[in-house]
C-alpha cells in the first residue's frame, strides 16, 4: 500500500513545455484518473511516474521517497499499456513471470503468484498460449495479470481499454473496477474517455495543455467544473454555454440571455454568485439533462425553474433518451429528453431550465463563478 | 463484421445459384481462354530469359566434365563430346596456382575461416548497433546512424589505402585475420542498417514494459529483441556470408599465395599465363567456389525473401 505525491512537476522537450507544474496526489488505495484530450500531457505524466521519462523539474514521491532518479524497475510499480505490450515470443505464463524472473523471485513463489492471479482474472486456460493466439480482451487480461503478479506498490494504466471494441470496453471497465475493489491498490489511470474516468476513479484530474484544470471527486468535477474547459470536456453531450449578463430581478439575482430579434429572457438564479465579473457579463453553463419540456404544474413544485421558448432544429433519438438541438438566440444548445414527450422537429418548445444546477463562468478568465445559497 | 458477412451471403445466394446452373457461359469461356493465352505468353517470356541467364552456368558445368583437348579443339562453348571426372580432383588438390601446387583446397578453407567469423561478428555487432540505435536513442544517435549507413554507399576501393595502412600498423597484412577485420568493419554498415530498420518496427512499449519488469539493457536484448530477430538475422547472415565469400578485391590486394581466399585464387588460376589455360580445371574450381553461397541461398532463400519483405511485428 502506498501513496503517490507529485509536486511542481515540469517536463520540457527542448523549448516545448509539455507539463507546466503538475501537483497530484494519490492516497493509499485510491484510484486516480488522469483525463484530458490527446496531447494534454497525461501520458507523459504517467511515463514520468513510471520512470520512463526524465523529470525536468519538480518531485515525484512514492510512499514519501523521492524517486526522480530511481530506475523504473526499482520504483516497485506495474504498468498496463494501451498496446498491451505483451512479449510476442513468450506464452501468457512467461509474460507474467518475466518480471519475477528478472527480480530473482523463487520458482515456487512465481507459481503461487501465477495461480493466484490466473484465477483472479480467469485466464487459467490461456496460460500456455502466445499473445498472437489471444483475442483483444484476453490480451488485456494477460497484460493486467502481468501487472498483478508482482504485487507492486503502484498500478499505472495507460489507456488500457482504447484498443477494445465498444462492448468489450464497457465489460472490461467493470472488470477493472471490481479488480480494484478487490485488490485495493493505489492506481493511476490515464484515459481520454471521460466516462471511463467518471465510472472508475475515486478522484479525477482533468488535464489540458500541460496543466491540471481540476482535481476532485467525479461528481464534484461534473457538478462544479472549475472552468469552461472542464465543463465542456466532462459529460456527453457537452454542457451548453449561453452568454448572458448578471442582473437583478425583484431584488434577486438573475441572468439575462438574448433570444434574438431583440428579445431577452431573464432567468432567476436560486443561488447568489459570490462575485460579479467587471461588466456583469457571464457565460451560463447548462447540462443537457437540466433542460426539459416546461410544464406549468411543475413550476409550483420546484424552485428555481426558468422558462423560455426555443425552436427545435434536430431530434436525435438514442433509445433510452432523445437528444434535441434547440436554438436559443444565435446559439444551438442540446437537451436530453425523455422519449415520451420528446420535442418534435420544428416545434416551438416551451423550455424549462433547472436553474438550481446551472453554472456561471467568467467569460474573461473562463473560470467558474461559485454560487452560494441566498 | 459478422452481420455484414451474413447479409452478403444471404443476399448473394440466389445470384450464385443462377450462375452455377448455367452449363455454358460464353463470356466466362472467352475470359478463360484469354487468361490461358496470357499465362502462356508470360511463362514463355520468363522461360526465355531464364534460359539466357542459365547458359553461362551450363557452359561452366559442361566444361568441368569435358577433357581439356576436346575443349581446345571445339572451343569453350560447344556441345560436350567427351566426359571426364579428372579435372575435379586436380582443381581441388593438385593444380598449381601462383607457384604452389595444392589446388584450391587451401584457399577454400581460407575463405571459410575468413567468412564464418566475419559473418558472425558483423551480424552480432549489427544487431547490437541496431538495438541501441532504435531502442536506446541518445542525443546524436540519428546522426551517428546516418554516418554508419554512409558506409553502405561507399565503394570498397576508396578504403583500400586506409585499410592497407591500418593492416600494416596492426601487423595483420597478408593474414586471414586482417581480412576478417576488414570484412567485419566494412559489413557493419549493412548489418546495422538492416537490424536498426527492423527493430524500429518493434513497438517501444515492449522495451518499456520490460524495463518496468526489471530487465536491463542486455536482458531486454536477449529475452525480448533477439527472439523476435530470426527473420532479419537470417537476411543479414545470408547477405554477409555471400558478400564476404564473393568479395575478392580486398583478398587480392591484402593477401597473396597461400593466404588468399578462394575468389582471389580463382583470379590467379584464370590469369596463370605460364602454361596453357586449363579450362576444365578452372571450371571445376569456379563451381567448387560457388558451392557455399549456393547452399546458403538454398537453405535460407525463402527466409531471405520473407525477412526482406516482412513488415512490423504485431
Amino acid at each position: 500500500m502506498a501513496t503517490l505525491t507529485v509536486s511542481g512537476l515540469h517536463k520540457r522537450f527542448g523549448v516545448v513545455e509539455v507539463l507546466k507544474g503538475i501537483d497530484l496526489e494519490a492516497r493509499t488505495g485510491e484510484f486516480v484518473a488522469l483525463v484530458g484530450p490527446s496531447g494534454c500531457g497525461k501520458s507523459t505524466l504517467l511515463a514520468m511516474i513510471a520512470g520512463l521519462e526524465s523529470v525536468s523539474e519538480g518531485e515525484i514521491r512514492i510512499d514519501g521517497t523521492l524517486v526522480n532518479s530511481v530506475a523504473p524497475k526499482d520504483r516497485d510499480i506495474a504498468m498496463v499499456f494501451q498496446s498491451y505490450a505483451l512479449y510476442p515470443t513468450m506464452t501468457a505464463r512467461q509474460n507474467m513471470t518475466f518480471g519475477m524472473e528478472s527480480r530473482g523471485v523463487p520458482k515456487v513463489e512465481q507459481d503461487a503468484a501465477i495461480k493466484r492471479v490466473a484465477s483472479l482474472l480467469q485466464i487459467q486456460p490461456l496460460l500456455n498460449r502466445k499473445p498472437g493466439q489471444l483475442s483483444g480482451g484476453q490480451r488485456q487480461r494477460v497484460a493486467m495479470g502481468r501487472a498483478l503478479v508482482r504485487d507492486p506498490k503502484l498500478f499505472l494504466f495507460d489507456e488500457p481499454l482504447s484498443n477494445l471494441d465498444a462492448k468489450l470496453r464497457v465489460d472490461m471497465r467493470t472488470e477493472i473496477k471490481k479488480l480494484h475493489q478487490r485488490v485495493g491498490k493505489t492506481t493511476v489511470y490515464v484515459t481520454h474517455d471521460q466516462i471511463e474516468a467518471m465510472t472508475l476513479a475515486s478522484r479525477i484530474a482533468v488535464m489540458h495543455q500541460g496543466s491540471i484544470q481540476q482535481f476532485d471527486e467525479p461528481q464534484a468535477v461534473y457538478d462544479r467544473p472549475a472552468n469552461m474547459f472542464v465543463a465542456g470536456f466532462m459529460g456527453s453531450p457537452s454542457m451548453n454555454f449561453i452568454p448572458g449578463e448578471l442582473m437583478k430581478l425583484d431584488g434577486r439575482p438573475a441572468v439575462a440571455i438574448a433570444l434574438g430579434h431583440g428579445e431577452i429572457a431573464t432567468l432567476p438564479l436560486p443561488q447568489t454568485p459570490v462575485h460579479r465579473p467587471a461588466n456583469g457579463k457571464v457565460v451560463l453553463g447548462v447540462r443537457p439533462e437540466h433542460l426539459f419540456r416546461y410544464d406549468p404544474n411543475l413550476k409550483a413544485q420546484k424552485a428555481g425553474l426558468a422558462m423560455l421558448t426555443a425552436p427545435v432544429e434536430v431530434v436525435e433519438p438514442t433509445g433510452a433518451e432523445t437528444h434535441a438541438v434547440l436554438k436559443v438566440g444565435d446559439r444551438e444548445i442540446v437537451g436530453r429528453f425523455d422519449p415520451d414527450g420528446a420535442p418534435r422537429l420544428g416545434e416551438l418548445l416551451p423550455l424549462g431550465i433547472d436553474m438550481a444546477h446551472v453554472c456561471l463562468f467568467d467569460p474573461g478568465t473562463q473560470a467558474l463563478i461559485p454560487q452560494v445559497a441566498a | 463484421m459478422r452481420c455484414g458477412r451474413r447479409g452478403a451471403h444471404g443476399g448473394g445466394q440466389s445470384v450464385v445459384d443462377v450462375t452455377y446452373d448455367r452449363a455454358f457461359d460464353p463470356n466466362a469461356r472467352t475470359a478463360n481462354l484469354r487468361f490461358v493465352a496470357g499465362r502462356v505468353a508470360v511463362y514463355a517470356f520468363l522461360g526465355f530469359f531464364a534460359l539466357i541467364y542459365l547458359i553461362p552456368l551450363f557452359v561452366i558445368v559442361a566444361n568441368s566434365f569435358r577433357e581439356l583437348p576436346e575443349i581446345t579443339r571445339n572451343g569453350l562453348i560447344a556441345i560436350p563430346q567427351s566426359f571426364s571426372l579428372s579435372a575435379w580432383p586436380r582443381a581441388w588438390l593438385h593444380h598449381c596456382v601462383a607457384g604452389t601446387c595444392e589446388g584450391i583446397q587451401r584457399n577454400f578453407y581460407n575463405s571459410l575461416i575468413m567468412t564464418i567469423p566475419a559473418t558472425i561478428i558483423s551480424t552480432v555487432l549489427g544487431a547490437i548497433n541496431g538495438y541501441v540505435l532504435s531502442k536506446w536513442r541518445f542525443p546524436g544517435s540519428e546522426t551517428l546512424f546516418v554516418c554508419m549507413t554512409l558506409g553502405v554507399f561507399m565503394p570498397g576501393q576508396i578504403s583500400l589505402l586506409p585499410w592497407a595502412f591500418i593492416l600494416g600498423t596492426l601487423n595483420l597484412s597478408n593474414t586471414i585475420y586482417g581480412l576478417i577485420l576488414v570484412h567485419v568493419i566494412q559489413g557493419m554498415s549493412f548489418t546495422t542498417l538492416f537490424c536498426r530498420n527492423y527493430y524500429v518496427n518493434i513497438p517501444d512499449d515492449l522495451v518499456k514494459a520490460a524495463r518496468i519488469d526489471g530487465a536491463g539493457f542486455w536482458r531486454v536484448f536477449y529475452k525480448i529483441i533477439l527472439p523476435l530477430s530470426p527473420p532479419i538475422l537470417i537476411v543479414t547472415v545470408i547477405w554477409q556470408f555471400t558478400g564476404i565469400w564473393n568479395e575478392y578485391l580486398f583478398g587480392v590486394v591484402f593477401t597473396g599465395g597461400r593466404q588468399q581466399p578462394v575468389t582471389a585464387a580463382l583470379v590467379g588460376l584464370a590469369t596463370n599465363s605460364m602454361n596453357a589455360r586449363a579450362y576444365d580445371v578452372a571450371s571445376c574450381a569456379v563451381l567448387i567456389a560457388a558451392v557455399p553461397p549456393l547452399l546458403i541461398y538454398f537453405f535460407g532463400g525463402k527466409y531471405f525473401v520473407r525477412g526482406l519483405t516482412q513488415g512490423a511485428i504485431k
